[in-house]
């Protein structure tokens, strides 16, 4: 394989849905027409304008876009340094970005016919997406979630439940993120006729990580316009925090093409890259897992070993394929962060900002309080704040020791 | 070139019966009492084997499978374990095909090249690879079929006459058609529909055609003989190893022979 720098980062993935070797469409034959399908309905509705403004219009009046590209001042004058934007996708409804990349496929479900909605949820914000958007549009919903995952996010359990999904605890392997992923699959499989899977990132076998990248780089496009509005010119600088990857690659894509704008992804180093975590890239080896060839955490036997996070949106063991291309082709750098970290910055952030965020882009604010304070001031920084922090509360308490 | 899989199915065509093939998990629930199971399998009946490769994501298969496959890795199972198992196998049988039926990542990470050789020089005779559709043919079935290895290939309902020439393109040694749509050993398969299936992939196929998930008796594999050329039986044998271990979940001395009676049943029906 040859690194050489293509003319653009933003073409990929290839007809095969492959990103250099990473992507494509390790499936059973029983999904795989269902798989060809899919690509072809989202080929149409991505070329019709009526799909586009209808999306746009929910983003608008239901989701709450566009999210405001907001000025961190006590946060930039603490850390001395780089001036640090927030992107507020955790002022979105439902309280992250998941909902961006939701309402696009369940437009694209209905465009379909399908009238039953599966998805496999981790911290439970995509299972909260999905099930609000099955419940504005009348479809049945079913929520695949790690039982271990359930028990440490149970006010997300509940939200479904209210919203009237049924939610499936995952009891298989390790009972998080990849198992719930594992028995969403099965259910498609048993389901082909009338299901529509909604993956939550950008993973899975193409078309997704194409489809759920496109849906979520609202993020980027906005914050372009918005840096160029305020700042006059593009930002030197975007941080964002990576499970599967799909609030970073929104972020990113619109970005990539723009070589002076330097894109960093943070993974989650749980208890430090030398112990359990759940940093793929920095941890990992390509591999094959859930429909595509990318970075995953594994074994020399090519056994799948479980990852580790404070954050049960990062706890996965593998990241999107365009991650791993991105990593391979040195357009964007990975770093890692540990639940410590996370940790501090989740609270710095709600003492100087009031913001509690969640612990996902802590994590990424964590590097952001790394870095910024050794740069310019004139450097501008966009970190994603992709998620807010109510559902963490109760595992912040209890590593702080405070009962509730 | 002929393999162990082409003369199976030539010989019992002359006996003019159906083949019973049966599958198990390499390494369930430990390496020596998996090696006697398989050891006494054609004897019991099986005329060919399918190795499971555990894997620990196994996305196609129900609980009874991924309990199996979870029981091999917690002893130490491994891709290179199985490939020894065979090597073992092969000592005293080297007439019944052994087909080693899994995942890609534990092949991939082995490195295919390097897999295909040790596989060969184990005495395996075909793969099945439940998440390689043939859209990833280059990855490994081309590959296998040029290193002399049967690549047998999954056919499915949803496998509609559009599709099957690009199914069965790159295929060899039989076709495996699932007769359910869904994960392995949860609904039992529909007779008329499969004889149905079974009739109009053969428009589209030389290959022999077995049929399989679900199928736990010998009166379901008698019917489905009846129009296919083999029978696969899988998460029934698995769970008679579950059912054969004691509380702490180790085999017992009956975990052999609780497998090789079911197997042993079930050939009655291909038989009759």
């Amino acid at each position: 394989m040859t690194n050489t720098v293509p003319n653009s980062y933003r073409t990929g993935p290839d007809e095969r849905g492959l990103f250099g070797i990473y992507g494509g469409r390790f499936v059973a034959e029983t999904l795989m027409p269902l798989i060809l399908q899919l690509e072809q309905a989202y080929k149409d509705a991505k070329a019709d304008p009526s799909f586009q403004a209808e999306l746009d219009d929910f983003l608008e009046h239901y989701v709450s876009r566009p999210s405001p590209l907001y000025f961190a001042e006590r946060l930039t004058e603490h850390l001395g340094g780089a001036k640090i934007y927030l992107k507020r996708d955790e002022l979105n409804h439902t309280g992250a970005h998941k909902i961006n990349n939701v309402m696009g496929q369940i437009l694209l479900a209905r465009r379909m016919g399908k009238k039953r909605i599966i998805a496999e949820t981790g911290a439970g914000q995509h299972g909260v997406a999905t099930a609000t958007a099955c419940a504005r549009f009348g479809l049945e919903c079913i929520i695949y979630m790690g039982e271990v995952d359930i028990a440490r996010q149970m006010p997300n359990v509940f939200r479904m439940k209210l919203l009237g999904a049924t939610v499936v605890p995952a009891k298989s392997g390790s009972r998080t993120l990849k198992d719930a992923l594992n028995e969403a699959l099965r259910d498609w499989v048993a389901n082909v006729e009338d299901t529509f899977y909604c993956i939550g990132t950008v993973a899975g076998p193409a078309p997704y990580p194409e489809m759920v990248r496109d849906f979520q780089s609202v993020i980027g496009r906005e914050t372009r316009e918005q840096m160029l509005k305020r700042e006059g010119r593009l930002p030197d600088s975007l941080v964002a925090a990576i499970g599967g990857g799909s609030n970073a690659m929104g972020l990113f894509h619109p970005f990539l093409d723009d070589k002076d704008v330097k894109i960093i992804g943070v993974e989650a180093a749980g208890y430090g890259l030398k112990k359990k975590h759940a940093a793929s890239i920095a941890g990992g080896k390509p591999g094959i897992l859930h429909g595509n060839r990318t970075y995953l955490l594994m074994d020399d036997d090519g056994q799948i070993t479980e990852g580790h996070s404070i954050s049960a949106g990062l706890d996965y063991p593998g990241i999107g394929p365009e991650h791993a291309w991105l990593h391979d082709m040195k357009r964007v750098e990975y770093v890692s962060a540990t639940d410590k970290e996370a940790l501090e910055a989740f609270q710095l952030c709600c003492k100087l900002e009031g913001i509690i965020p969640a612990l996902e882009p802590s994590h990424a604010l964590a590097h952001v309080m790394k870095i910024a304070p050794k740069l310019p001031k004139d450097h501008l920084m966009v970190m994603n704040m992709c998620g807010r922090g109510d559902k963490d509360i109760f595992t912040v308490a209890d590593i702080l020791g405070v009962k509730l | 070139m002929s393999t162990r899989i082409d003369r199976r199915f030539a010989e019992l065509k002359a006996q003019g019966r159906a083949a019973l093939v049966t599958f198990v998990t390499a390494g369930d629930p430990d390496y020596d009492t998996s090696l006697k199971i398989i050891k006494g399998l054609p004897k019991a009946g099986a005329d060919i084997i399918e190795l499971g490769v555990p894997f620990t994501d196994p996305m196609a298969d129900g609980p009874v499978i991924q309990a199996g496959g979870l029981r091999a890795l917690a002893n130490g199972q491994t891709l290179k374990k199985t490939l020894k198992m065979v090597k073992e196998f092969r000592v005293s049988d080297d007439a019944t095909p052994i087909v080693l039926m899994g995942y890609y990542n534990p092949i991939y990470v082995y490195g295919v090249d390097r897999f295909l050789v040790d596989a060969n020089k184990a005495g395996a005779d075909g793969l099945i690879v439940v998440d390689l559709p043939p859209e990833e043919d280059d990855e490994l079935c081309l590959p296998s079929m040029k290193a002399g290895m049967n690549f047998i290939r999954l056919a499915t309902p949803t496998t509609d006459d559009e599709r099957a020439p690009k199914v069965f393109e790159n295929t060899s040694g039989f076709v495996y058609y699932v007769s359910v749509l869904g994960i392995t050993g949860s609904k039992a398969p529909d007779l008329k529909s499969v004889k149905a299936n079974v009739n109009r992939l053969r428009k589209h196929t030389a290959l022999p055609i077995c049929v399989g998930f679900g199928v736990k008796t010998a009166e379901q594999a008698r019917m489905i003989t009846k129009d296919a050329d083999g029978v696969v039986v899988g998460s029934a044998l698995v769970s008679a190893v579950a059912n054969s271990l004691n509380k702490q979940g180790k085999a017992t001395a009956k975990t052999p022979s609780a497998v090789h009676k079911l197997v042993a049943e079930i050939a009655k029906g291909v038989r009759s």
